[in-house]
């Protein structure tokens, strides 16, 4: 049997690298990407800690998490077309117009 | 303990309501003729007071329903009832201000009616899947509410803005979720506590998970140093959604913030040794509340539109806001309530004017829009300066008794440093809030404006401004419902 660590091991490298992406990346898609990284990242912990405690309460959040990322992503999809079809762009260096 | 399905949806009828009416406005709004929209909007105000008055025969019972994930207490519904009016608040200042912006749609309402329910339920959450699950929803309506205005690129900004930050945002709320569960193996604040008070010693993880909690929540209430989308996302968002997202929101999730901390991860923390001794999460408050305050403070001196220099000023009060939870005692928990609806009425209020002054050829966000107000309107000029004596903390006003309480709460607990903090940031902030009255009644307008201010946003901007006054003046009423509310912690 594969020892708990190893999965919060996955979970935190995939966690780091959704946060450097963020922070990193200029592409609204690709920083969108990062983020489902994120929540994933805590989709395997909650999953691994619910299979190693045998409480199915960790599986039910992961189910909710799944739903919610769907909603996010349709969401932001919708406002990155819009801007889109304003700017042409999806770098987000170029979304300036708010800055004191 | 199982609560019977007939009292889980009597605790949850205030919301129920507001979902089945946000439903019914998503399927008609397409058949509704372009002249009638207006109508949506009224009815969101029927359904925000009708739902109010299902809080009233609820009043003193205590119930948790749906396997402990809402609860049924004075402090939630407290926070209800808030929540509720400012809502109604902010659908009646919509009216005029839609058919300005022309975005008269009606999923505008039913956005409103969905945000407001996900703030409700953040209130009454005791569990953190069910924390998460109504900072969603009412994160979700709000990315949208941002970038309503879809023809003004300042909007869709504003929206994008908005919607990166808040899923990072709750990304790391989750993560730190997580990690709570796996060390507790429970996500009930409840069971949460009890199983941190059984502990020997304190384990690093939880640390990592404060953190990432503290982070998270941090951005939602726009603490420094997580405060950089606040400025930009208020200055771009319809004006109505701004002054719902810094009152309606913040004010949620203060609601949940003191839940998770006073529940959730309080503990004796004297058994804990070096870590212990930081008083658990309260140390990184205290720096978070200080910088908070200043930072907001100092950068609102040089604001010249007034949506931004507004929301400086509310990153400035949600750091007052966070000197209670630094106290952490009774009166710092009394305290932070009471700040939340001085905040909520001097907040709206100020809000209010801008829109007020919002017409075709101007938007009403810039300070030279407040020049020469008091001559042609002197009732919407005097409004305003009951909300910024309020905001300042001058008495007899709502913010003063707030402040009194906070400060008091903080010199108690012995954090004497952060309320003086305090007290100088206020100080600060005369500057700017003047410099609008200033506009207002010394200085001339370029040209002569004259608006046309309609009867539901004054009675709107009347409500708020007689609501601080009286506050101020008779804060008995308000302290005493606040007191019985927060004895759930006690």
């Amino acid at each position: 049997m594969i020892p708990l660590s190893y999965y919060v091991a996955v979970s935190v490298v995939l966690f780091v690298i959704g946060l450097t992406g963020v922070l990193i990346r200029k592409n609204f898609l690709i920083i969108l990407y990062a983020i489902e990284l994120m929540l994933n990242a805590a989709n395997i912990n909650f999953v691994a800690f619910a299979h190693y405690a045998q409480d199915v309460t960790g599986q039910v959040v992961s189910l909710f998490i799944i739903t919610i990322a769907a909603a996010e992503a349709a969401i932001g999809l919708a406002i990155i077309i819009v801007l889109f079809r304003k700017k042409a762009t999806t770098n987000v260096d170029e979304i300036n117009l708010l800055k004191w | 303990m199982t609560t019977p399905p007939a009292l889980s949806l009597l605790v949850i009828l205030p919301e129920s309501i507001l979902t089945l009416l946000a439903s019914f406005i998503f399927v008609v709004e397409p058949f509704v003729p372009k002249k009638k929209k207006a109508w949506i909007g009224r009815l969101s105000v029927v359904g925000l007071l009708l739902s109010g008055l299902t809080i009233i025969p609820l009043v003193g019972r205590d119930i948790t329903a749906f396997a402990g994930m809402i609860t049924l207490d004075a402090y939630a519904l407290l926070f209800k009832g808030i929540l509720l009016l400012i809502a109604a608040a902010v659908v009646t200042l919509s009216f005029r201000y839609v058919r300005v912006e022309k975005i008269e749609i009606g999923e505008y309402y039913g956005l409103i009616l969905f945000a407001t329910v996900g703030a409700m339920l953040l209130a009454a959450s005791t569990d953190l899947l069910s924390i998460y699950l109504s900072l969603e929803l009412m994160s979700i309506s709000f990315y949208v509410l941002a970038a309503f205005m879809r023809k003004d690129p300042k909007s869709v900004e504003s929206g994008i803005k908005y919607f990166l930050t808040g899923v990072f945002t709750s990304g790391i709320i989750l993560y730190g979720i997580a990690l709570l569960y796996g060390m507790a193996g429970t996500t009930h604040l409840g069971a949460i506590s009890a199983y941190l008070s059984s502990q020997e010693a304190i384990s690093p993880l939880y640390v990592v998970a404060i953190i990432l909690l503290i982070a998270g929540v941090g951005f939602k209430i726009a603490a420094v140093p997580f405060h950089m989308w606040a400025p930009d996302v208020y200055e771009g968002a319809p004006t109505p959604v701004t002054a719902f997202l810094s009152t309606g929101s913040k004010i949620a999730v203060f609601a949940a913030f003191i839940r998770i901390l006073m529940t959730g991860l309080h503990f004796d923390p004297s058994h804990f040794g070096p870590l212990g001794d930081l008083k658990n999460w309260g140390w990184l408050l205290w720096w978070v509340a200080a910088l908070t305050m200043t930072f907001g403070n100092i950068a609102a001196l040089t604001q010249t539109n007034f949506k931004r220099l507004l929301a400086y000023s509310s990153i400035a009060q949600s750091g007052y806001l966070l000197i209670g939870l630094v106290a952490a005692s009774e009166t710092g928990r009394i305290a932070v309530l009471i700040y939340a609806i001085a905040y909520a009425l001097m907040t709206l209020g100020a809000f209010a004017t801008s829109i007020l002054l919002c017409d075709k050829n101007s938007r009403g966000d810039q300070i030279s829009d407040f020049q020469g107000v008091a001559r042609q309107h002197p009732a919407i000029a005097a409004a305003f300066v009951i909300f910024a004596l309020s905001l300042v903390g001058i008495p007899p006003t709502a913010g003063f008794i707030g402040k009194l309480y906070l400060f008091n709460a903080a010199i108690q607990e012995g954090f004497y440093s952060l309320a003086v903090i305090g007290i100088l940031n206020s100080v600060v902030s005369l500057y700017y809030y003047f410099k609008i009255i200033v506009a207002m009644y010394m200085e001339e307008a370029e040209e002569e404006r004259v608006l046309s201010v309609s009867r539901p946003e004054l009675a709107v901007l009347a409500a708020m401004a007689i609501g601080t006054l009286l506050l101020g003046l008779y804060p008995e009423a308000m302290i005493r419902m606040v007191m019985t509310s927060v004895q759930i912690f006690s």
